[in-house]
């Protein structure tokens, strides 16, 4: 086991050095079997989103024959008659393949996860670096905003926002930044005003160095730690989230496949035809256990050392 | 203490202060907007002119929100647009609703949630403890929609033994309950054991724990007696803060069994842009959450001999 750390701990001059710095966590997820199973679940969606196109047996968008059953779950609602098809996971009502919806599906919220909680992390680290570095009434000023954000309860913000500017892509990820922000603010706040006593800090300070200097370059990289756990959860959160903003039909805009949309679309008809929400259902739900799975195993590792 | 108690419910009171503004600004600045929420989209602007000179909408800003938050004080929000009546009479039996619904989830979140992670926290490490803890990692990974979407298959589809929504359209029926506080449990309980488990194996590497180990005593009376006290303090706060989680859940839970509560009416009249509906509905959802919070602020001083604000 000398190995992987020897490499981490020795770095190749550069660019490629820089990112294994920063994703060195996460390789370290091999010393936990909790944090294997999460990286495995994540890494099979994205795997599938990558290769959608070749994954997906039909166009998501094509109506076919309507509410077929899986061929390997028939019961008595299901029409009977015979069609060329093959439907893995069944069609849904309007006859678009599930399976297809759900394979494209996986595209649309690997992207959009991961950019909304980018944006957030953007935002929430600035607030959080000045608030914690410049302290007085700059952090006054954020904290009191933070505070104001938080009282509200989550999925309310997130319906008051998108229900009066409209569901869009843009709003969603605008939305996602607006009520997480705070949050990562906090956390990063809490971090930065106990490394700003550091001695690293105030010789950067005596060399003269600017104060965005100071924050993105000595006392950033010295946060990771945490972060990268909260940031593994938050994916999670931002995924229900996503999700939820669709299932109430305040997400990403018909008609392209998004697992969200697609129970909010069905779930009508879930009592006598569960294939059409039950399939999307699980691949969310195994989506955000891979990420919190993944948060848990660094966890476990960050505080081992 | 009594200083701390009054300063907390002071700092309330602003934050809802705030909110309140921020509400108002964010629905009601544009009264043109609000007129064509109000009185319809094919009202001539003349028309709307008259509504707006009569409802006093043409007063300055300041005074506007002023008096509007007069009303609000006494619990006068306006008129629902989409249920033709004062908005209290729409607003309080749902919110009645929902405290039921919300009473038996936390009336089965709480005991599970604390023995749970009393369990899991005794022996740290240990297989229970992973086991505990590897399944509150998966029940939280499950958004409610999905484990809505499972349990409803079950019961309703597989085994047919549980009535498919929860309307309470024949009066009230506790069966119809079940799925829906099965959601919120589900969903709830995991982060709630994975904080008691963490608070318990804090205190359990405590050196008065220990002592109280190697001085002899049994077990059992060690985590009665000398463990818990400690160990549930922070538990207490997790539950109070768990409240704003479980506004959220049952948000999800409500319109998927379409029960008549609080959160689906907050969707609703979000949808339809139902203005003072919305403003009554996020007021009173924020009161609740700031509510919890002051209260866990309070009590967690209380109960912690180590702190004290002054």
């Amino acid at each position: 086991m000398a190995a992987p750390s020897a490499d981490l701990a020795l770095p190749a001059p550069g660019f490629g050095a820089a990112l294994r710095k920063a994703i060195g966590p996460i390789g370290l997820l091999r010393e936990s079997p909790v944090g294997m199973v999460g990286i495995t679940l994540v890494a099979f969606w994205v795997l599938v989103a990558i290769f959608a196109p070749l994954i997906a047996p039909y166009d998501p968008l094509a109506t076919q024959d309507p509410f077929r059953c899986p061929p390997w779950w028939q019961h008595s609602y299901c029409p009977t008659n015979e069609v060329d098809n093959f439907y893995l996971l069944g069609t849904d009502h309007l006859g678009r393949d599930v399976f297809s919806r759900l394979v494209w599906g996986a595209r649309k919220v690997l992207i959009y996860a991961p950019l909304a909680t980018l944006c957030a992390y953007t935002v929430g680290i600035v607030m959080g670096l000045c608030a914690g570095y410049y302290r007085g009434w700059t952090d006054n000023i954020l904290s009191r905003f933070a505070d104001l954000i938080l009282s509200f309860p989550v999925l309310v913000l997130y319906i008051l926002i998108i229900a009066h500017f409209g569901a869009s892509a843009v709003n969603i990820v605008v939305a996602i930044v607006f009520a997480s922000g705070p949050g990562i603010m906090r956390i990063v706040r809490g971090l930065v005003l106990d490394l700003r006593t550091r001695e690293y800090v105030a010789a950067a300070e005596t060399r003269g160095e600017p104060a965005w200097w100071i924050m993105l370059v000595e006392i950033l990289p010295n946060a990771r730690g945490p972060l990268i756990v909260d940031a593994c959860l938050r994916l999670g959160y931002v995924t229900i989230t996503i999700g939820v903003l669709g299932f109430l039909g305040l997400g990403l805009p018909p008609p392209d496949p998004d697992w969200g949309g697609m129970i909010n679309e069905t779930r009508s008809m879930a009592i006598s035809f569960p294939h059409m929400t039950v399939f999307p259902c699980i691949a969310i739900s195994t989506l955000i256990l891979g990420f919190n799975l993944m948060a848990d195993g660094l966890r476990e590792i960050s505080l081992r050392d | 203490m009594l200083l701390f108690i009054l300063k907390r419910i002071g700092f309330m009171a602003l934050t809802m202060l705030a909110v309140s503004v921020v509400l108002f600004a964010l629905l009601e600045i544009d009264k043109e907007k609000v007129a064509v929420r109000v009185i319809g989209q094919y009202t001539t602007p003349e028309q709307r002119a008259l509504w707006l000179e009569r409802n006093g909408y043409n007063r300055p800003i300041v005074e506007r929100y002023v008096s509007w938050l007069g009303h609000v004080a006494i619990g006068d929000f306006g008129r629902s647009v989409r249920y033709q009546s004062p908005v209290a009479d729409v607003l309080w039996p749902r919110v009645w609703n929902t405290v039921i619904l919300a009473t038996y989830a936390l009336g089965i979140i709480v005991p599970l949630s604390l023995v749970l992670g009393i369990l899991a926290g005794m022996r740290e490490g240990s297989k229970l403890d992973r086991a505990i803890s590897v399944t509150c990692i998966g029940t939280t990974s499950v958004p409610e929609f999905a484990s809505a979407v499972f349990i409803a298959a079950l019961f309703v589809f597989v085994l047919g033994i549980l009535p498919g929504t929860s309307s309470m359209a024949d009066g009230f029926n506790v069966l119809e309950l079940v799925m829906p506080v099965m959601v919120l449990v589900l969903y709830d309980f995991g982060y709630v054991a994975r904080m008691t488990r963490a608070s318990m194996a804090e205190v359990m590497t405590t050196q008065y724990v220990r002592t109280a180990v190697l001085a002899g005593l049994p077990y059992a009376r060690v985590i009665w007696k000398y463990a818990l006290r400690n160990a549930l303090i922070a538990p207490f706060t997790v539950i109070m803060l768990q409240v704003n989680w479980l506004l959220s859940g049952v948000i999800v839970v409500e319109v998927f069994f379409s029960y008549k509560g609080f959160g689906a009416l907050l969707l609703d009249a979000s949808l339809s842009q139902d203005v003072y509906l919305i403003e009554a509905c996020t007021l009173v959802a924020v009161f609740v959450a700031v509510g919890t919070q002051t209260i866990a602020d309070i009590a967690y001083t209380y109960l912690n001999p180590r702190i004290r604000f002054t």
